[in-house]
């Protein structure tokens, strides 16, 4: 066993806010330091990544001081939430991107699949596909010829091999792309998120297709998921990545635990609105769960606090909360009892029994309606949420469909006709 | 891998760090890639008329329908000079190699922008895909060259004034066609790397194209330009080539060695520098694009 990858202290900077006429000054001075020989001025200064907190300088560092190495033959898997950095460092690794400082060594041959089907063109057939494809990840023509059927069967789409790729069904798409990626005879596979995409079917079969090229072919394979579940079965390393910053590197199940059991106790995401309507101020809306920050264990309850103050009294005041997709389609809707409100501060709970949502996005919208009925606040999108499963009985590890998971639903198997 | 790299590299294979000196090109990279650039090639002429019915016959007809409106627009309104040829001949000249320059510079211009989407993906070696629109182009300007000579054969056949210089073409023809190959690479080269983080230059390409047709002799020859201003169009380096051009083939126009080697000089220069500019922008232009 030796190092194929040694990532030594590497760190990616980025500036924020848009491109514009302050650019150039900046660019302007950073030519000005490198032709006296100094080192670049804004490498010194940015903040670490962390989204919710106020920027007080304009560069921040997506990824900073990561150092790691990667055994031959090893499967990483790396973890963390969104923003990261996560996908930077594999951008970096697959080079589409250069780091602002470190360095990575690397020993062989690397293939990113950091999408699938990246540069597939729509019109062409899925033969003049694989060829095309196959040559932009780095393959040759014999080698392209020689795993030609292997593909194709892999794929499973024989019949319409020479039809366009816009006609294909997009699991058709995804599978032709996985299967060009997955047979390309790299030393090392760098893959990204692919499995968030295709039917039940299909994930495994590239899980499966995964496990063989590091099982048996020898190959290190670096992966990224937001399946937990996914990333347990198949790594036996974990990375984990925190605003930027590399967390923990050990073994696959203790980097998960330590990653789901992150602040033993309550996490919560919080909103401050603070708006006033007809003397009705709406001052936050807090999520609490035994879990993970900036998202929620779905085995867990989820506490939702909304605190609400008033100098007048109403006849009756109700809470409603909404929980829609991020496309805006609403799931479902839960209101507190049209009650009388008398003046004071007060706090509203809802709790979400664990085992009622699933692990996608939500988000929540609010609304107070006084008597009349008339709506007093309506505040949408205040908070968005995301659910994770951190563990799962059987061998399934696919997604788990729906918007919901309700586990109270009762079945049951007789015999016969009974 | 270069050599040097190598060396300092131990048995590593790839070591990725933040800046590489300027010149350290990696063109041995680009060699390895020359399937991929010949795929690419491929997909831009395959790709290009599917769904149509006329296909590649659109080739043909765009210089044609352009030699038609310039027909009637400069020669018989404007009644500017073609040197005493027949115009459809000037024009269509003018226009088939004036085609490839444009092609190849506006294709290798947008090279970033058009490509973030797989560029961001996946790693290979830039340039390829700037050689690949070269490539095409210089396919696209072989079928239109090719409506050029038959045109060409019928007025010989018909009896007008022309007279191609047999020895003349057959030297002049891949000279003037790499210059014009050079040039369109360097500009474009320069220009997509600059347009991946100040995209005003995309304003500028678009019309800059349209107008810089006629800052070379194009619609009007050389010998139409008073003397006084003649150095002004001679330092377009495009200039001396259209001239050679239709000097060998139509037996008008002027053929100066010296202006030749300006143009070849000035398509150097513009190589070499576009390809440091690309090289350097390659490796951060997924943050800026």
């Amino acid at each position: 066993m030796s190092a194929i990858i040694t990532v030594e202290n590497v760190g990616k900077q980025y500036r924020l806010g848009q491109v514009s006429t302050g650019t150039i000054s900046h660019d302007l001075n950073r030519w000005w330091h490198r032709m006296r020989g100094k080192e670049d001025p804004y490498l010194k200064i940015g903040d670490v990544n962390d989204r919710s907190l106020k920027a007080d300088s304009e560069y921040v560092w997506a990824l900073k001081n990561i150092n790691f190495e990667v055994q031959q033959g090893d499967v990483l898997g790396i973890i963390g939430r969104n923003g990261a950095g996560k996908s930077t460092l594999l951008k970096i690794l697959s080079r589409t991107t250069a780091p602002s400082i470190g360095e990575i060594k690397i020993k062989g041959r690397v293939a990113s699949l950091l999408e699938v089907g990246t540069g597939f063109h729509p019109e062409l057939s899925g033969r003049e596909n694989i060829f095309l494809n196959g040559a932009i990840l780095g393959m040759g023509k014999r080698e392209i010829t020689r795993k030609f059927d292997e593909i194709v069967d892999f794929a499973g789409v024989e019949r319409y091999i020479d039809t366009p790729v816009k006609r294909y069904s997009s699991g058709m798409y995804v599978r032709l792309a996985f299967g060009v990626a997955a047979h390309l005879e790299s030393e090392i596979l760098i893959v990204d998120e692919v499995l968030a995409v295709g039917d039940g079917e299909f994930q495994k079969k590239c899980l499966g297709k995964m496990k063989d090229v590091s099982a048996s072919e020898g190959r290190t394979v670096l992966f990224v998921s937001h399946n937990l579940l996914a990333v347990k079965s198949l790594c036996k390393t974990g990375l984990w990545l925190d605003n930027g910053i590399s967390k923990e590197i050990d073994l696959i199940d203790k980097v998960i635990d330590d990653y789901m059991n992150k602040n033993q106790g309550t996490t919560s995401s919080s909103v401050t609105v603070e708006k006033e309507s007809d003397g009705f101020i709406v001052h936050y809306i807090r999520v609490s769960n035994n879990g993970v920050e900036g998202s929620f264990n779905i085995e867990e309850d989820l506490l939702i606090e909304i605190k609400v103050s008033s100098q007048r009294s109403f006849a009756s005041i109700n809470i409603n909360l909404f929980f829609n997709t991020l496309d805006g389609t609403m799931i479902f809707a839960t209101c507190s009892l049209a009650e009388k409100f008398v003046s004071g501060e007060f706090t509203y709970r809802c709790v979400i029994p664990a085992h009622t949502l699933n692990d996608i996005f939500y988000s929540l919208d609010v609304m107070v309606v006084r008597e009349g009925p008339k709506v007093i606040h309506n505040l949408t999108e205040t908070l968005t949420i995301e659910g994770i499963e951190g563990k799962r009985e059987g061998d399934w590890l696919g997604k788990f469909p729906g918007l919901l998971r309700p586990e109270y639903f009762k079945w049951s198997k007789n015999n016969g006709n009974g | 891998m270069s050599s040097t790299h190598q060396k300092e590299t131990g048995s590593w294979d790839l070591v990725i760090r933040p800046r590489t000196s300027l010149f350290n090109l990696n063109l041995n990279e680009v060699w390895q890639h020359k399937y991929l650039l010949w795929m690419f090639v491929r997909r831009d002429l395959v790709s290009i008329y599917k769904q149509t019915i006329l296909g590649p016959l659109w080739f043909f007809i765009q210089p044609i329908l352009t030699t038609i409106v310039f027909v009637v627009i400069f020669g018989n309104i404007a009644k500017i000079s073609t040197n005493g040829q027949p115009r459809i001949l000037f024009y269509l000249a003018g226009i088939t190699m004036w085609n490839y320059f444009s092609e190849t510079l506006t294709s290798t211009s947008n090279t970033f922008i058009v490509n973030a989407s797989i560029f961001g993906k996946v790693y290979f070696p830039r340039l390829v895909m700037p050689l690949s629109k070269v490539i095409s182009g210089l396919i696209k300007f072989a079928i239109q060259f090719l409506l050029f000579i038959l045109v060409l054969a019928y007025f010989i056949i018909s009896g007008a004034e022309v007279h191609p210089d047999l020895l003349g073409i057959l030297l002049i023809t891949p000279v003037v066609l790499f210059i014009m190959a050079g040039l369109g690479l360097g500009a474009g080269l320069i220009l997509s790397a600059l347009t991946t983080k100040y995209r005003d230059l995309v304003f500028l390409i678009s019309f800059g194209v349209q107008l810089g047709m006629y800052a070379a002799p194009i619609i009007y020859p050389l010998s139409a330009i008073p003397a006084k201003y003649k150095w002004i169009i001679l330092s377009n380096p495009l200039s001396s080539i259209m001239e050679a051009f239709r000097n060998v083939y139509l037996g008008a126009g002027e053929l100066s060695l010296s202006g030749l080697l300006y143009s070849f000089t000035f398509m150097v220069v513009l190589v070499v520098t576009g390809t440091v500019i690309f090289n350097r922008v390659e490796k951060t232009f997924m943050d800026t694009v």
